[in-house]
């Protein structure tokens, strides 16, 4: 039984060492000319970009962090970063920040294509959500209990529902949640009384988007403000962005830059 | 000099027999740690967060919003809870009556052909019966029963199937070996074979049976990927068996991806009360078989 004794302080030992590596094995030591900070919805575009704008610049090093929009806006007015990264629009003192509009991030309600409902408002998404409105019946369609499918907590996604649609009101317990835009589509294009959210550019012919207070869910109608349920993602910098910042910036607005947010499911700026 | 010699070898023949010990004991003392480091690791991550907010707001709290710092699990406990007890409902019976099947009423073709294909059935990823489920099981009930089709139902369906290749083959076994001189003893005292099976063999096989149904629930309380795919993942505790429902598995493995801070330690903490939960299940389990057996 004495032999067994040494191996438990290794044991001990390699379990410390883990805990102490794991979380720097995250690429912080690498040089960094530019510093990205802020939301974590746009967070996986803003690598996206900068693993893209690395290969064509080596001599650039750009790392993204998270860490939520207000705390980007914070680093960036602190100079903490160079760019902070804001999935909302700018508020109070922070309107002195220069803005520039990288991508926007629509959303669609989607439904069934054999569902009679064609539009609907947004007062009844958010009764809908919050389990207050449970049949479509009241908006015109069969006698059926709706099926209400919503995307799981933490998401981006979720995040933007909640914020445009939703505000303090909480989505209901009884929602279906699901972990990605696919599967949520994927429920909804099979269930003809089913209802849910999902990234603008991820709709396809398998669902159908609903019209919201009138507006078609369509890029046209987001550009002239009648369909409302989008949010920019912004990038903000202290002062008029120079060097480095310009250069990343110019990539991000170039049609490459672009092209990147296009595939990805979000909405180009131009 | 004979003598010295052989003693020479024994001598060595020992210490290669302590080596051999040693490397063994490190070995089986590995895989053992592998369970000490999970332990530590979850606990370690997940219980801080449940004293911080009190346990019973996270045992009995039935509101599951991270966002707003609200951590109930209980329509998760209840939601694992329900599923596995139906999973149980529809494999048991399934599975103990194949299991009779296979070793008293059939011949032995039977038997070759049967018990390869009821293991294979064994190996088929969990991926794939949720697949089975979503594009048959869920549009059936959906369309047979209404509600949305992603159900306790459906989960307990998908569950039980799941469950009985581990009920069957255990219980096989453990049919096959009850010595034959009861069966023997049981039909020659003019017992038909029903008779046997039920108040002979049954019996004495019941440690074995009880033992794969534990195995078959340890697996639908754990089963993750399938239960996600069919079961709707609604954090409330289910109204019938049409409701959708969420379990413990469902719920660490649906947040995971972008769960920071305390919403990634609630979901550790949700694992820790899977962890106890199974841990009382398998004693429950294990002290009702260990009780019977005591008994004549």
């Amino acid at each position: 039984m004495t032999r067994q004794r040494p191996a438990l302080p290794f044991l001990f030992a390699l379990l410390a060492v883990g805990v102490v590596l794991f979380p720097s094995c995250r690429r912080g030591g690498e040089r960094a000319d530019l510093t990205l900070a802020g939301s974590t919805s746009i967070q996986p575009f803003a690598d996206k970009w900068a693993e893209v704008f690395m290969q064509s610049h080596p001599d650039y090093g750009v790392n993204v962090q998270g860490g939520g929009s207000s705390a980007g806006i914070q680093a960036c007015k602190s100079g903490a970063c160079q760019i902070g990264m804001s999935s909302r629009e700018l508020k109070g003192d922070e309107k002195d920040l220069v803005e520039i509009v990288v991508a926007r991030d629509g959303l669609a309600i989607i439904v069934h294509p054999s569902n009679p409902v064609r539009g609907v408002k947004v007062a009844e998404v958010k009764q809908i959500f919050a389990g207050d409105l449970r049949n479509w019946r009241f908006l015109g369609g069969p006698d059926r209990t709706i099926t209400v499918v919503t995307r799981e907590e933490g998401s981006g996604t979720r995040g933007a529902f909640q914020e445009l649609v939703m505000g303090k009101t909480r989505i209901f317990r009884g929602a279906i949640t699901e972990d990605s835009n696919g599967t949520v589509r994927e429920i909804v294009a099979h269930d003809p009384h089913a209802i849910g959210f999902i990234s603008l550019g991820l709709v396809n012919e398998q669902v159908r988007a609903l019209d919201l207070d009138g507006a078609a869910a369509s890029e046209a109608h987001i550009r002239d403000g009648s369909y409302k349920l989008v949010r920019p993602f912004l990038f903000v910098s202290l002062g008029e962005p120079t060097g480095h910042s310009k250069a990343f910036i110019d990539f991000v607005l170039s049609d490459e830059g672009q092209d990147l947010v296009k595939k990805e499911g979000l909405l180009p700026v131009r | 000099m004979a003598g010295a010699g052989s003693k020479r070898a024994g001598n060595r023949l020992e210490r290669n027999d302590r080596l051999v010990r040693l490397a063994l004991l490190l070995v089986a003392f590995s895989a053992v740690s592998v369970l000490l480091v999970i332990t530590i690791f979850i606990v370690g991550q997940g219980t801080p967060i449940m004293f911080k907010y009190g346990l019973k707001s996270f045992l009995a709290g039935a509101n599951w919003y991270p966002s707003e710092k609200l951590f109930g699990l209980w329509p998760m406990i209840v939601g694992s809870l329900a599923v596995t007890a139906g999973a149980l409902v529809i494999g048991v019976p399934f599975g103990l009556a194949c299991a009779i099947v296979l070793t008293e009423f059939s011949s032995r073709r039977i038997r070759r052909l049967i018990k390869p294909v009821i293991e294979l059935l064994a190996g088929i990823p969990s991926v794939v019966y949720g697949f089975m489920g979503v594009i048959i099981l869920v549009p059936f009930i959906r369309e047979t029963f209404g509600g949305p089709g992603l159900s306790v139902l459906a989960a307990s369906i998908i569950l039980g199937v799941m469950i009985l290749p581990t009920i069957i083959s255990i219980s096989v076994d453990s049919l096959q070996a009850v010595p034959p001189s009861y069966r023997e003893g049981s039909i020659a005292l003019g017992a038909t074979r029903w008779q046997t099976v039920k108040m002979v063999l049954f019996p004495a096989a019941r440690s074995g049976i009880i033992a794969s149904v534990i195995l078959g629930m340890g697996r639908a309380v754990g089963e993750t990927m399938a239960t996600i795919m069919i079961a709707g993942n609604a954090a409330e505790v289910p109204r019938s068996l049409l409701a959708p429902v969420r379990t413990l598995t469902s719920n660490v493995a649906l947040e995971m991806s972008y769960a920071t801070g305390e919403h990634r330690e609630a979901l550790f903490a949700t694992g820790v009360v899977l962890f106890v939960i199974i841990m009382i299940l398998n004693t429950v389990a294990n002290a009702t078989s260990a009780r019977r057996r005591k008994q004549p």
